[in-house]
């Protein structure tokens, strides 16, 4: 299955004039090249709502510190919340997918790649209208500067009375223009999985990565519409004046809490599912053994996307509802953790009696079963309505849904990082330097959202910008910014792994890991029409049929050798 | 239904559904989830507000709905004469689905002038105008982009550029359309029927 390359020949590449190869970027519809594209912009963003986290935590570090204004801390966590969610994991588990998902089908592109392009360029271009919010929100009235609402923008906050100015306009029209690109991506991706697999993936056949896509973009379909439709309610209350959520003229600031959170909460599981994906490939690899359990994972991932569309409201506890919708809300959020519990054991049970070899992203793997278990279950202490009656709008909340998404889903993206990084660049990383990112982020993670539970059950509220002394919180404030210079040191360790890997990492060859999907079929990195002749897969393990002729997977698996 | 991956395998039978189906069902789930909301919105604030007109106002558009409901009809045998290679004939039922729109859209421009001029009635007059002019307008406006991709086929077919291979594609912008129409059966209903 080598492939021969027609196209350029490295010289050549060289010879090319810098102008050229950037405009060659610019102009890309390759999946591949998009795909990377994604992955940069989403690193750039990742470091600027890393800063603006640690402006938050250092001025949090001690009582009545007056390192920022109240103003700029308000600011800090909108800008915070909406960089990481939109244009960080956004853009990355969409950059994964785009890279990932044509070469696993055995595909030689997306279905349709210039509306890849169109997706990327809006996602992109929306991300730099919300910073240009910096500059540019004065507007008129010489209110305000960045958006300074939350990430969830409660009404009547982002009304014309409360919110001068155009900086909530810039992160409504950004997030629209995001969401415009999200949803043309997963149209893309769907299209793409069901209708170019090569010839013998049948669906049961496809990697879990993909068919955990195929769920994913199915989630993208239904709950980025309802976010895009609360945006223009939103700018037709601030333009022209209507009245959805203005509690005055007979509209609901609750009508807006439920619209963004039938977006909100799938969109949590819309990036959980990409990281389940990553672990979902890289644990098999590193336990040399198939997945345990194929089917059940699929039939898990589908049942928590189902569920995922009717989990919203528990974010309205507080707000005060119906005893039968709590009850109702209560119950389907607990239920999700059944199908996520049995992923947890499949991975556990792929690992068990397997021969594991703890190379960087299998660290991170193993890291991320361990804390995404603990958030579950601080999930599922949230999920009881007179818990959350107590534990809502607390310091708990944020460190429970931060161990979700950087306990979860960001180690998870590492593992996704170092993996296909020899992939992508053609060169390996450095190990023992992914080691070092490692442990200085696993210390680091620990010590702060570890002990960010504390404050949060002792009565801190999230969002303050300043706090008396001797409440209890001020040791618990300081070890949670100290864990943060850790993970600082961690990230600044990853980047220059990164720059210094891709110039002079030893030459990776096209296989690595000794992997069984298609991509690793591929020169590293892939020539720009991935195969030579498309692939016939038999099984779901394509290479380990080729490495081991004698003993291939189909005659193992049902409807094997179809 | 075509077979995408040439197959080196002679022996396999391969058959996808075509990326465009599936990429167009898919847009119109996620156009669905958008009109989910505006019409939930629309249902919700119905009687909430302060202050009139109220929806006791509105007067049935049964004409232009008719004649937009009858559009899905020939756009479908617009398809299936081109299926048949009779270009002729498609252009004539296409050409016929553009004027059936075209008079819907200028239906609503009438009504909502009416609503403007006669019974004082604009989307920030009151919660009503708001969810009445989004949910209708919403639907409008997606009607008129319609029109600018049966527009676009329109002069293809003019300029003798349309022929029967791409029947395929017609088809597949004629599912946007029949989604169009499915949606004003749904906002004529809540707007015209429930909401009076």
């Amino acid at each position: 299955m080598s492939t021969e390359s027609v196209g350029w020949t490295p010289s050549e590449i060289a010879a090319r004039p810098l102008v050229d190869r950037l405009h060659g970027w610019v102009t890309t519809v390759d999946h591949k090249r998009l795909g990377i594209l994604y992955i940069l912009y989403a690193i750039v963003f990742l470091v600027v709502g890393g800063i603006e986290a640690t402006v938050m935590r250092i001025q949090l570090v001690r009582p009545h510190n007056d390192f920022v204004s109240p103003q700029v801390f308000n600011q800090m966590f909108t800008m915070h919340g909406t960089t990481m969610i939109f244009f960080v994991a956004m853009p990355i588990v969409f950059g994964f997918a785009n890279y990932l998902v044509p070469l696993m089908i055995g595909a030689r592109d997306m279905a349709f790649p210039r509306l890849n392009a169109f997706s990327f360029w809006l996602t992109a271009f929306g991300g730099l209208l919300l910073y240009f919010s910096f500059v540019g929100g004065y507007g008129l009235y010489g209110a305000g500067t960045a958006p300074d609402v939350g990430w969830f923008a409660y009404a009547p906050l982002t009304s014309k009375t409360f919110s001068r100015g155009h900086s909530t306009d810039f992160w409504t029209l950004s997030l629209l223009v995001a969401g415009i690109g999200s949803i043309g991506g997963a149209v893309n991706l769907t299209a793409t999985i069901l209708g170019l697999r090569c010839p013998g993936m049948t669906l049961g056949k496809m990697p879990l990565l993909v068919w955990l896509y195929l769920v994913m973009a199915g989630l993208v379909v239904l709950a980025l519409g309802p976010l895009t439709a609360a945006q223009a309610m939103l700018m037709i209350d601030r333009y022209l004046g209507g009245h959805f959520f203005d509690t005055q003229a007979g509209g609901s600031a609750v009508v807006w809490m439920h619209f963004f959170w039938v977006f909100g909460h799938p969109e949590v599981y819309i990036l959980v599912i990409p990281a389940f994906a990553f672990a979902s490939e890289i644990i098999p690899v590193f336990s040399r053994k198939a997945i345990f359990g194929y089917p059940v994972m699929v039939a898990a991932t589908v049942a928590i996307g189902f569920i995922s569309m009717a989990v919203w409201a528990h974010h309205l506890f507080t707000i005060g509802m119906s005893a039968v919708a709590n009850t109702f809300f209560v119950l389907s959020t607990m239920a999700i953790a059944v199908p996520t519990g049995i992923k947890i054991f499949n991975w556990l049970a792929t690992m068990w009696g397997g021969k594991i070899h703890f190379r960087t992203p299998m660290l991170f793997c193993v890291a991320f079963l361990f804390q995404f278990l603990i958030a579950g279950l601080t999930g599922v202490m949230l999920a009881s309505a007179p818990m959350d009656w107590q534990l809502g709008g607390s310091y708990f909340v944020v460190a429970h849904f931060h161990y979700v998404i950087v306990g979860g889903i960001l180690f998870c993206l590492f593992a996704a990082f170092y993996y296909w990084f020899p992939k992508m660049s053609g060169r390996m990383y450095v190990e023992r330097l992914g080691r070092l990112h490692f442990w200085l982020f696993v210390i680091g993670f620990h010590l702060t959202f570890d002990f960010m539970h504390i404050p949060g059950l002792l009565g801190m509220p999230r969002r303050i910008y300043t706090y008396e002394p001797g409440r209890g919180w001020d040791i618990w404030n300081l070890l949670v910014t100290v864990g943060v210079l850790f993970q600082v040191a961690g990230i600044l360790v990853f980047v220059g792994n990164l720059l210094w890997s891709v110039l002079r990492g030893a030459r990776a060859g096209s296989d690595p890991w000794d992997a069984w999907t298609l991509e690793w079929s591929t020169p590293s990195p892939p020539p720009e029409y991935n195969f030579a002749t498309l692939p016939v897969v038999k099984s779901r393990r394509p290479l380990w049929d080729i490495k081991h002729p004698e003993d291939p997977d189909w005659r193992y698996e049902p409807g094997g050798g179809a | 239904m075509s077979a995408t991956a040439a197959a080196p395998a002679a022996e396999l039978r391969w058959e996808l559904p075509s990326p465009g189906r599936v990429g167009m069902f898919t847009l119109i789930a996620a156009e669905a989830a958008i009109f989910v909301i505006f019409v939930v919105a629309y249902l919700f604030y119905l009687g909430k507000g302060i202050s009139g007109p109220t929806p006791a106002i509105l007067h049935a558009p049964v004409f232009i709905s008719v004649c937009l409901f009858s559009s899905s009809a020939t756009i479908h045998l617009a398809v299936v004469a081109l299926r048949k290679g009779n270009v002729a004939r498609f252009g004539l039922w296409w050409v016929l689905t553009f004027v059936l729109g075209a008079i819907f859209l200028g239906g609503t421009a009438r009504e909502w002038n009416h609503l403007i001029r006669v019974e004082g009635l604009w989307i920030d007059t009151n919660l009503f105008g708001t969810t009445y002019y989004s949910l209708v307008g919403l639907h409008a406006l997606h009607v008129t982009v319609g029109l600018l991709l049966l527009g676009a086929v329109a002069l293809f077919t003019l300029f003798r550029a349309v022929r029967q291979e791409h029947a395929e594609d017609v088809d597949i912008l004629s599912l946007y359309w029949h989604f169009v129409d499915a949606v004003w059966v749904v906002v004529f209903t809540v707007v015209y029927i429930i909401g009076r």
